[in-house]
């Protein structure tokens, strides 16, 4: 019956089930990480009009881990991200979310009351509002329209968003349009929404461009000390920042995953310097 | 620590915009009836039913223009089709106006006019219960938010943005006119409705029903603005502007635009409704050119003269556009038009914020000299 249900008609009965549905009131169903592994991403490919943006990529983040993504211009880095946010759906294969969320089927917002935060290449924050409507606005909450309308900050909400300032050092700019700030505060504006989120997996698209070499060390360390506690992917091309991240480095070319390891053993691979310097 | 909603109401503006809606509504409630009614017509203080019909049909417009802002001011969505939900709340009023008639139109039926004219013998089914001012007032309502709702939900849904938005909106106002021009569709064809008797049983025309109707729009106009300010100032408000500026970061931090923008949607095209019911008792006629095109990007252009993002900007700006235009219309007739369309792209390069950005601008310079 159920082979009939998925062949015949495509809907798998057993998705249709409310643990594979996420709602958009913030309660977090625990994640089911009994394999200890938090994002699989098996055979996805994606094409854009016949260009092969993904090609049968297969990675797996466990929990806790804090991972960096390289690769030269096209390898499919945001277009991974995009898959695994809902932005872009796969053409084939299956993402899955701990062990039982399917990716696939879930719309942007779900995704983000799933546990997945992510950070976009070119900042991309609430010019109009201030940094702390900003935080205020990402926070961890009901996010339906009927909370919205009569939704009041509470004070342990207060203390979370002023904590968050603190640690993206952007207290004493509160009240300020956040259109204002700087390239490297605008950066980390959007580091600290992500944080509010309180999601379980931080995807983090070049979080450093445009940042000073200051503002990138105190990325990293802010990085590192989130590990652990959270996942984290980090596409970036700094590699003085990969190097003082210090996780596993995952090479993606032409779609695929080419060479996974430690930064001194992907740099050292053939492979690798063949695509990073061409034939 | 909850407030309770008067409170947060009363919140929702400071004293100084109270006090000011207060004046507003003492000289609309109690300034013009008496200037009206008590002053002799030869007095220069004397306020003729001209004025109170002008002034009440403009603060309908600027109810619409407060609507408008709210879907393109902070929603960021430009609809150029909101003719239609006034259209549509006014000819559910004028439904009730044309039953008020009874047996004194031309024809001495009881059905109206246009449909002893096609030879029809009875109400068709939609015209049943618009004798009833309740019920009337339900479809004033329901109707603009039931094609808003379905309109919008497939429109959001689909991402359907900008200007592809915006084109669709005229299209379904213009399919709307098309479909009410003609005279099967049951509400008069292109005569629409009018010869307007009586309301509740009292004479239409009479100064009293009129200074009525002028309190009731201004005080429409009062609740809209304290209930639009209170939307864009509460955390909704916050989340519409953000969809406006980045929606996809939206998204991604859990909001689903889709009901955001719904809701303000139908919001809008309500107060829409609303607006065009309170209008064909004043002006005595609605008819499909309401729906039209033109119409609706009127609207558009009252907002943007007055100044989008501000909720006091599109009430100006529908004063201004709709004062002149009714000098115009008197005085160059034919020139309206090219004025309508010269203004549009001197607001658009001159004065991006609109009236009320160059208020701003202006107070902020004069701050610097000083």
């Amino acid at each position: 019956m159920r082979e009939f249900f998925r062949k015949v008609i495509g809907i798998d009965p057993e998705k249709c089930l409310p643990e594979y549905r996420v709602g958009y009131t913030g309660q977090q169903r625990t994640l089911d990480l009994t394999h200890n592994v938090i994002l699989y991403l098996e055979d996805i490919s994606v094409s854009f009009d016949g260009f092969k943006a993904l090609n049968k990529l297969t990675l797996a983040i466990d929990a806790g881990e804090l991972r960096c993504i390289i690769g030269p211009n096209g390898a499919g880095k945001t277009t991974m991200m995009d898959v695994i946010t809902g932005k872009t759906r796969p053409d084939s294969g299956t993402a899955f979310f701990g062990q039982s969320i399917d990716l696939t089927r879930l719309s942007e917002p779900e995704i983000a009351h799933a546990g997945i935060g992510r950070k976009f290449q070119k900042p991309t924050i609430f010019q109009q509002h201030s940094v702390f409507e900003n935080l205020e606005l990402a926070m961890k909450t009901d996010k339906r329209v009927r909370r919205s309308l009569f939704a009041r900050l509470r004070d342990e909400e207060r203390d979370r968003v002023a904590d968050t300032l603190r640690q993206i050092r952007l207290d004493g700019e509160a009240d300020r349009p956040a259109g204002l700030l700087s390239h490297g505060q605008k950066q980390w504006l959007e580091i600290g929404m992500l944080l509010v989120q309180e999601p379980q997996l931080l995807l983090l698209d070049e979080p450093v461009a445009g940042m000073t070499d200051d503002e990138t060390m105190r990325t990293a360390e802010l990085f590192v000390s989130l590990a652990g506690q959270h996942s984290l992917v980090v596409v970036e091309h700094d590699m003085a920042f990969i190097k003082e991240l210090g996780g596993l480095v995952t090479v993606l070319h032409e779609g695929s995953v080419l060479a996974e390891g430690e930064l001194d053993s992907v740099q050292n691979d053939e492979r690798v310097i063949e695509v990073y310097l061409g034939r | 620590m909850r407030k309770p909603l008067t409170l947060r109401l009363l919140s929702a503006l400071d004293r100084k915009s109270w006090l000011a809606l207060g004046v507003f509504l003492t000289i609309a409630l109690l300034l013009v009836p008496v200037l009206h009614l008590a002053v002799p017509p030869e007095s220069a203080f004397h306020v003729s039913a001209y004025a109170i019909t002008l002034f009440g049909k403009i603060m309908c417009y600027a109810i619409v223009a407060v609507a408008m802002d709210l879907i393109w001011g902070y929603g960021g969505i430009l609809s150029l089709g909101h003719g239609l939900f006034f259209a549509l709340g006014g000819y559910a009023f004028g439904m009730y106006l044309m039953r008020q008639i009874g047996r004194d139109g031309s024809y001495q039926s009881d059905l109206p006019d246009f449909m002893v004219f096609l030879d029809w013998k009875q109400l068709p089914w939609y015209w049943s219960g618009s004798d009833n001012l309740w019920w009337v007032a339900i479809l004033v309502v329901a109707v603009p938010a039931i094609v808003a709702f379905v309109f919008g939900y497939f429109a959001f849904r689909s991402r359907i943005k900008g200007v592809y938005f915006s084109i669709i909106t005229q299209a379904l106002t213009y399919a709307a006119m098309l479909l009410f021009f003609r005279n099967e569709t049951g509400f008069g064809g292109n005569n629409g409705f009018t010869d307007f008797k009586r309301i509740l049983g009292y004479s239409i025309t009479s100064p009293e029903t009129r200074l009525v109707l002028f309190g009731l729009t201004a005080l429409m106009l009062a609740v809209t603005l304290v209930f639009a300010r209170w939307l864009v100032t509460s955390k909704f408000g916050r989340v519409l502007t953000a969809i406006r500026d980045a929606e996809s970061r939206v998204m991604f931090i859990g909001y689903n635009p889709l009901w955001y923008k719904l809701f303000i949607w139908v919001i809008s095209a309500i107060l829409c409704g609303i607006a065009g019911a309170l209008y064909v008792p004043q002006v005595g006629i609605i008819n499909p050119s309401e729906m039209s095109p033109a119409n609706s990007i009127e609207i558009a252009i009252w907002v943007a003269v007055g100044g989008r993002g501000t909720l006091i900007g599109p009430i100006i700006g529908a004063f201004v556009v709709n004062l002149a235009k009714s000098w115009f219309t008197v005085s160059f007739p034919e020139y309206w038009l090219f004025f309508l369309g010269l203004l549009f792209i001197l607001v658009t390069l001159l004065l991006p914020h609109g009236l009320v950005g160059l208020w701003k601008t202006l107070r902020q310079s004069r701050g610097v000299r000083t």
